[in-house]
């Protein structure tokens, strides 16, 4: 079943898509018609006017799901399931042409020849200017003069037209033929093309990590995918072919015998190491352009010309094929569209961080499959399950082990046969480190309870300890002032400020988490537990007093109850932000949590995954609320009534 | 006799930045015998809260004392009953739990607290109300609450800070006629702060006129229309030639004392 619909992931969209659109008129429909009865009843500005409206509800959220459908492509994939895969194939040509069209004026601004002539040109005027500063000899700086005028002819000639050879041209010609048959076959269609079984065989667009399916399946696809070979063989022919002839030959050597020669003065010995290393670095320099220059890459632009123009027509000539392709493109898939790399097809824009929604939520039902033999859970551990937990596990937890250490006597040694008798002691210690059998009782499990058991036992100690000293300090000067500063000093550090710390210092396991969380809910509990305590109305105490009770009666029955609401509301701050906090902890170190799944996606630019943790994050950080406003609501009903 | 016995009793409040003292207390004497309803008038700042929160125990003379059945008072206690303008009820509490209060402190008899409870709110007017929550109920209720919250505990004295001064005018007589028959019922001695000159003297057996700086008694009065409040209709009262030449007097004598503070005397 879940196969099934992943299968068909694209079908299931183009049916929500639809339903999507037709929930996003109807409500704005039942708005309008609502706002109509409503008009005269409400002047602008009357809170009323925010009452109710679950239909505007009803049309942003579909509206957001259709942009959401929009932008992920989600759309372009539910009505044109094939359209990557043949995107992919143009891709796969404009890849293939891509060295071509980079050494002329259409895959960049300029020729790749007048770059390296103007650059090579500047850095040459550069070097001349530096020469007189330089701690070269006269007759020294005269020849290396020379050297530099040298490579100039070296540029001036290779862009000569007159100067190429007849080798280089026909070979350039030839290409430009080759091109333009290419541009001929692409024209004329995918006649006789038919798809390969393997290519039909491959997943469908999404179903897997590689997501788009490389080989072509359509035959328009066909089309692209064996023009794309011969583009690949034009291609690297043009990479070969070198503008070379006779007279820069000669200049070539010529330049070579005389930076060594130069080279070789440096190396005499002659010079200190500060001459020596400033003369190293100029011939060096000279050297270096003078190399770049030496290989017949630069070619006059009146020679590129033909290629140039088989380019432009090999353009023209697929985008007249692509046909109703090229509009799909254009409206239903938003951003640079597809890029081959070298093994796979990418979706570019907002479709490569954005996941489809079909896709977060069959990734999400990967996730949440207990079933970790069989791909489920994440890393080998599930989601959210349960597991039979030893009891002796429960109580090691609670008695250290120091218990049985300063039990008296002494533990046993082994007696003269080599057996172990254990007594009481060496008993206690296998009961405080849980290695007895005690039975197993069944215990959530899972990336999400892992979670929240760090925040629930750091905010269960937060609260245990934090409210008894807030109310304290509400009531106490000696209290309020000697432990405001330590509070004050440590609070206002954000809590990931101290993580890199308290992960040092308790090690990467539950408590340095706990520990680190524990900080934060402790600071909320105490500040809200003291706002509470020193917020009771004077006369309540004195009544309190009036009426017999003893300072520790009043503090349990009065200024408790008091405090409530401000502890509840803190209650409510500190899960929020143990929530936060955590998972920003679970990202910095850790081998469970839900932050630490996000942590790995993002080192393995899992965006789907990202995308699901992100989301069951807030989900669960608003149940968290909810829970707390349902308690809020149930505990404390007469709050701001006193 | 549980004689409530004030001898030069003084309170000077110092301020601990200027060092410079208020006198809102000087020498105050008088004896309030047992079963005596004593009414405190002034203008605001002569210390009828000061003189009322010394006897109930909330802060320390600075000189004199303040004595009930011999006993020098030093500290908030259970025979010292308070009343106070809101209330201070305990709105986490139904209006039971917080009538039986004291009773809960003292760790009393669970069962006898619930006939207790039963039988204070029979006298104050709210049968059947043990489970509402204060916060449900109207101002007077939460005042007739107060009172039977104080009266379970059997205080010796009932000392009311303005205990009716937050009331709508009709529920505000009705309940100064639950003060009177609660007063008639129970014998306690009490002592009222209030504002209201016509309720100073409905509800004044006694009644001080108090003038500030220093804070002391400027005139005393006995009147007799707190024992005919019993019997007549308090609106009756109120239209005695007699009731109104004393509350005329009274005004005037305010009006002075406000118009000195104010400077323009």
């Amino acid at each position: 079943m879940l196969e099934w619909l992943s299968d068909n992931r694209a079908s299931i969209a183009a049916v929500l898509i639809l339903a999507m659109i037709g929930t996003f008129v109807w409500s704005i429909v039942i708005g309008r018609r609502q706002a109509k009865l409503t008009a005269n009843d409400e002047v602008f500005g009357d809170p009323v006017r925010t009452k109710g409206g679950w239909y505007w509800a009803v049309c942003g959220v579909s509206a957001l799901f259709l942009l959401w459908s929009y932008y992920s492509w989600g759309v372009g994939r539910a009505y044109f399931p094939n359209a990557a895969n043949e995107m992919c194939q143009i891709a796969k040509l404009e890849e293939a042409v891509s060295p071509i069209k980079a050494a002329l004026p259409i895959g960049s601004r300029y020729y790749k020849s007048t770059l390296l002539a103007s650059r090579n040109s500047d850095q040459l005027d550069d070097l001349e200017a530096q020469l007189g500063g330089t701690v070269f000899a006269d007759a020294e700086k005269s020849e290396l003069l020379d050297v530099i005028g040298q490579v100039r002819e070296l540029i001036a000639n290779s862009s000569n037209p007159t100067n190429m050879g007849e080798e280089p041209k026909a070979e350039l010609l030839s290409l430009a033929e080759r091109l333009n048959d290419l541009s001929s076959d692409i024209a004329a269609g995918p006649h006789g093309l038919t798809p390969s079984d393997e290519a039909l065989a491959q997943p469908k667009w999404g179903t897997t990590f590689t997501e788009i399916p490389i080989l072509p399946i359509t035959e328009r696809g066909m089309l692209f995918d064996t023009a794309s070979v011969e583009a690949a063989e034009i291609a690297a022919a043009f990479n070969k072919i070198r503008n070379k002839f006779p007279a820069n030959d000669v200049l070539i050597d010529d330049i070579k015998t005389r930076i060594d020669a130069l080279k070789e003065i440096n190396e005499s010995g002659e010079f200190d190491e500060l001459d020596r290393a400033d003369r190293e670095d100029y011939v060096k320099a000279v050297e270096r352009i003078f190399k770049r220059l030496d290989d017949g890459l630069i070619f006059p632009a009146a020679a590129l010309e033909d290629v140039g123009t088989a380019i432009a027509n090999l353009d023209a000539a697929a985008s007249d094929a692509q046909g109703g392709l090229r509009y799909a493109d254009a409206l239903f898939f938003p951003g640079p569209g597809i890029v081959k790399s070298r093994t796979q097809c990418t979706e570019q824009g907002a479709a490569r961080w954005l996941p489809k929604p079909t896709d977060v939520v069959a990734t999400f039902a990967r996730l949440a499959n207990p079933d970790v033999e069989n791909g489920g859970g994440y890393r080998g551990f599930p989601l959210l399950w349960w597991d039979w937990l030893p009891i002796a596990d429960v109580i090691a937890f609670f008695i250290p082990d120091w218990i049985a250490d300063v039990w008296p006597g002494e533990y046993a040694s082994h007696g003269p046969d080599g057996t172990i008798t254990p007594n009481f002691k060496d008993n206690l210690l296998a009961f405080a480190q849980g290695d007895v059998s005690l039975g197993y009782i069944p215990m959530l499990d899972g990336h999400i309870w892992d979670s929240l058991f760090r925040v629930l036992v750091a905010l269960g100690l937060g609260i245990f300890l934090g409210v008894p000293l807030g109310l304290f300090m509400g009531v106490s000067r000696f209290f309020k002032s000697f432990f405001d500063p330590l509070i004050e000093l440590y609070r206002p550090v954000p809590p990931l400020a101290w993580a890199p710390l308290i992960l040092t210092i308790f090690g990467i396991h539950d408590d340095g988490k706990i520990f680190l969380l524990f900080m934060v809910a402790f600071a909320i509990m105490v500040i809200s537990a003291r706002t509470g305590a020193s917020g009771v109305l004077l006369s309540k105490i004195r009544a309190s007093h009036s009426l017999g009770a003893s300072d520790g009666q009043i503090m349990w029955n009065v200024i408790l109850p008091n405090a409530m609401p401000e502890i509840l509301t803190g209650t409510r701050i500190a899960v929020g932000v143990c929530w936060g906090t955590l998972v920003a902890a679970e990202m910095l170190a850790g081998t469970t949590g839900v932050g630490f799944i996000e942590n790995i996606a993002r080192t393995v630019s899992d965006y789907e995954l990202i995308w699901v943790t992100i989301l069951i994050m807030g989900v669960l950080g608003l149940v968290f609320d909810l829970i707390m406003r349902w308690i809020i609501k149930r505990t404390i009903p007469w709050r701001g009534m006193g | 006799m549980a004689d409530l016995v004030c001898e030069n009793l003084s309170m000077t409040f110092t301020n601990p930045q200027t060092g410079a003292a208020v006198h809102a207390l000087k020498d105050i004497n008088f004896t309030l015998k047992k079963g005596e309803l004593l009414s405190v008038l002034g203008p605001s700042g002569c210390g009828k809260t000061t003189l009322l929160n010394l006897i109930a125990g909330f802060i320390n003379a600075t000189d004199g004392y303040a004595k009930l059945g011999g006993k020098t008072i030093d500290a908030p206690g259970v025979e010292r009953g308070m009343v106070f303008q809101q209330g201070a009820l305990f709105e986490w509490l139904p209006v039971s739990r917080n009538v039986d209060f004291g009773l809960r402190m003292k760790k009393n008899n669970p069962e006898e607290n619930v006939r207790l409870v039963e039988r204070w709110l029979d006298i104050v007017g709210l049968q059947g109300f043990g489970d509402t929550p204060t916060y449900q109920l109207s101002g007077g209720m939460q005042q007739r609450v107060a009172l039977a919250r104080c009266l379970i505990n059997d205080p010796e004295v009932i000392l009311m800070d303005e205990p009716l001064g937050a009331l709508d005018a009709l529920t505000r007589e009705k309940m100064q006629s639950l003060v009177l028959e609660l007063w008639k019922e129970t014998g306690k001695t009490i002592m009222i702060i209030t504002h209201s000159v016509e309720e100073a003297l409905l509800l004044g057996e006694r009644l001080f006129v108090m003038a500030p700086r220093p804070g002391r008694v400027h005139k005393e009065y006995r009147l007799p229309f707190a024992e005919r409040g019993l019997k007549e209709s308090l609106r009756e009262i109120k239209h005695d030639p007699y009731f109104s030449e004393v509350r005329e007097e009274i005004l005037t004598m305010i009006w002075d004392m406000e118009e000195e503070i104010m400077g323009r005397a």
